[in-house]
């Protein structure tokens, strides 16, 4: 598709820390190999309850998705999948530290990112960056770059939502870099542009009748 | 007779289209949005938002893989006869949904609150949610599905009479700000405003302004339509885009409905219907036809009747 000024970048799994140095805030990404998805259920067997990756899955990809796809189990055991949306990845913030530990991925696709903060402290000193899916709802896109399902993994345990589903891509994306080198993120750059303006978008209207919860965010000022 | 069957294919079928295939009138919207935008970055979110549709027509595949929640809307006709009855519909619905739900597929989305139990077809305890409506003089079945996605975009604050219209606008900017930091509720989106009813009402009423309104529609107030512009305005000057992206392209729409309140307050909802806007409505007639369409015509004369009759003599005996 039409990327604008926007520079493209095809990677290939799994990905090599020289290719990641390249990536600039902005850029588009596509990737080809492998990518298995990874979220609180698969967080919680690996992290809190101690169980191991699957077998070979670390070998064959160091990159992870936040993300479950729609798909279905046939009767013949096979699968059939359609769309691929990435949920919301700053909830899993503190459980990146050991999810690196437990996967070795150097790369992250997921949705709207993480803090930089996470990304200085826990991106940058392993190489990594994070990927953010674009729009969010684009998960038609998605779902043409999938070749194949290789396999899945704790279905039974964890659900289609929640399992391990380990996709062959190709042409996979769009995605935006969303943390460089240095640990900066694409979102808190433009947040910060916007958050500029946003006092004077109140301007003119009068203050609250009363302040409660949510008009104020402070628990001494609120009124009743 | 509205027959068991007819009623099966049609939840089916209904939520196919919905997964599959944008409404017209959102997607125009959001062309409209795209020409406008002059941010690039926002541009290119835009440019592939629009790209996805058209893939998810192609390839028959859902538009966005986070299913929302799927729920049903049932406008029945008071002459209406349907087999089995009410009951019967309900059936209808939640099977049509099961299987729809395997064969499109769609990823099965509810899970119990507490055990995350997944019944894998979006069906469960008190899901999915099946709303009721009456029109007087028709003998068909109107039936729309919506599938609204968006953890992030509903909010709800009590406001005061005092309030005014400067405290609705500021709970609109609180809202949207929120929704829109990072994209979350992935705007652009419809926006949809209850206004007044009790706290259950209100969000009701917010969330139908969002998902059973097209684009372009307005109140039937004029005080209210104009709001509706403004409000509108308002969001697309944050300087917020799609993804929480710098940008003028956040509300595509923004719809209010309002309820008779309690005389000391005034309770305002915001919804925001994502860019997976999902809906798709279906009449049933008597006679077994079925007719498709995407606009719910659920706001009728009749369902914002204001006064204990719902026509005034008046306007009965010019008829
Ligand atoms: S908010 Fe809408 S477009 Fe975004 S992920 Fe959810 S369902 Fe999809």
């Amino acid at each position: 598709m039409a990327t604008g000024s926007r520079k493209t970048v095809r990677l290939k799994t799994p990905v090599r820390r020289e290719d990641l140095e390249q990536l600039e805030l902005g850029d588009v990404v596509y990737l080809e190999g492998h990518v298995y998805t990874a979220r609180e259920g698969v967080y919680r067997r690996v992290i809190t309850e101690g169980h191991k990756l699957p077998e070979g899955l670390t070998e064959l990809t160091n990159v992870s998705f936040h993300c479950s796809p729609a798909a279905s189990v046939n009767d013949d055991a096979t699968f059939n999948i359609g769309a691929v949306t990435a949920t919301a990845s700053f909830r899993f913030g503190a459980l990146i530290p050991a999810w690196f530990e437990a996967s070795d991925c150097l790369l992250i696709l997921g949705k709207g990112g993480m803090t930089e903060e996470d990304y200085r402290n826990v991106f940058v000193p392993r190489g990594a960056r994070y990927l953010t899916t674009v729009g969010y709802g684009t998960g038609a896109l998605l779902g043409r770059g999938i070749k194949n399902v290789k396999a899945v993994h704790w279905l039974p345990e964890l659900g289609i939502a929640q399992a391990i589903w380990v996709l062959e891509v190709e042409n996979f994306g769009p995605f935006l870099v969303d943390s460089d080198g240095e640990g900066r993120s694409l979102f808190e750059q433009h947040n910060k542009r916007l958050n500029q303006r946003i006092e004077g978008l109140y301007d003119g209207l009068k203050q609250p009748a009363l302040s409660r919860m949510g008009e104020t965010v402070d628990r001494r000022e609120e009124l009743i | 007779m509205i027959r068991k069957d007819t009623l099966y294919a049609t939840a089916h079928e209904l939520t196919r289209r919905a997964a599959i295939e944008i409404p017209s009138d959102y997607l125009s919207g959001l062309e409209a949005m795209a020409a406008k935008e002059s941010e690039d970055l926002s541009s290119f979110v835009l440019a592939a938002m629009l790209e996805n549709y058209k893939a998810a027509k192609e390839d028959a595949r859902a538009m966005c893989a986070d299913t929302g929640v799927p729920r049903f809307y049932v406008k029945a006709g008071n002459e209406a006869k349907i087999e089995g009855g009410m009951v019967a519909v309900e059936e209808a619905l939640r099977s049509g949904l099961a299987q729809a739900t395997h064969d499109i597929p769609l990823r099965p989305n509810r899970v119990h609150p507490l055990w995350r139990h997944d019944n894998n077809n979006n069906v469960g305890l008190n899901a999915p949610e099946i709303e009721y409506s009456f029109e007087p003089d028709a003998d068909w079945v109107d039936i729309t599905t919506v599938h609204k996605g968006g953890l992030f975009g509903t909010d709800y604050r009590m406001l005061f009479p005092g309030d005014g219209i400067d405290g609705i606008k500021r709970f609109f900017l609180d809202a949207m700000i929120a929704f829109g930091k990072r994209g979350l509720a992935c705007q652009p989106a419809i926006v949809g405003i209850g206004l007044g009813g009790s706290k259950d009402t209100c969000m009701v009423l917010g969330k139908q302004a969002a998902c059973l309104r097209t684009v372009g529609d307005r109140n039937p107030d004029p005080k209210i339509a104009e709001l509706e512009l403004e409000l509108m305005e308002m969001g697309n000057n944050i300087g917020m885009g799609p993804m929480g992206f710098v940008g003028s392209s956040m509300v595509v729409d923004c719809h209010i409905e309002v309820g008779y309140t309690h005389t000391g307050g005034m309770p305002m909802s915001v919804h925001s219907f994502c860019l997976s806007s999902r809906r798709a409505v279906a009449r049933l007639y008597a006679d077994g036809r079925v007719q498709y369409r995407t606009d719910p015509e659920w706001f009728t004369p009749y369902h914002r009747r204001n006064d204990v009759k719902w026509q005034p003599e008046a306007a009965r005996q010019s008829a």
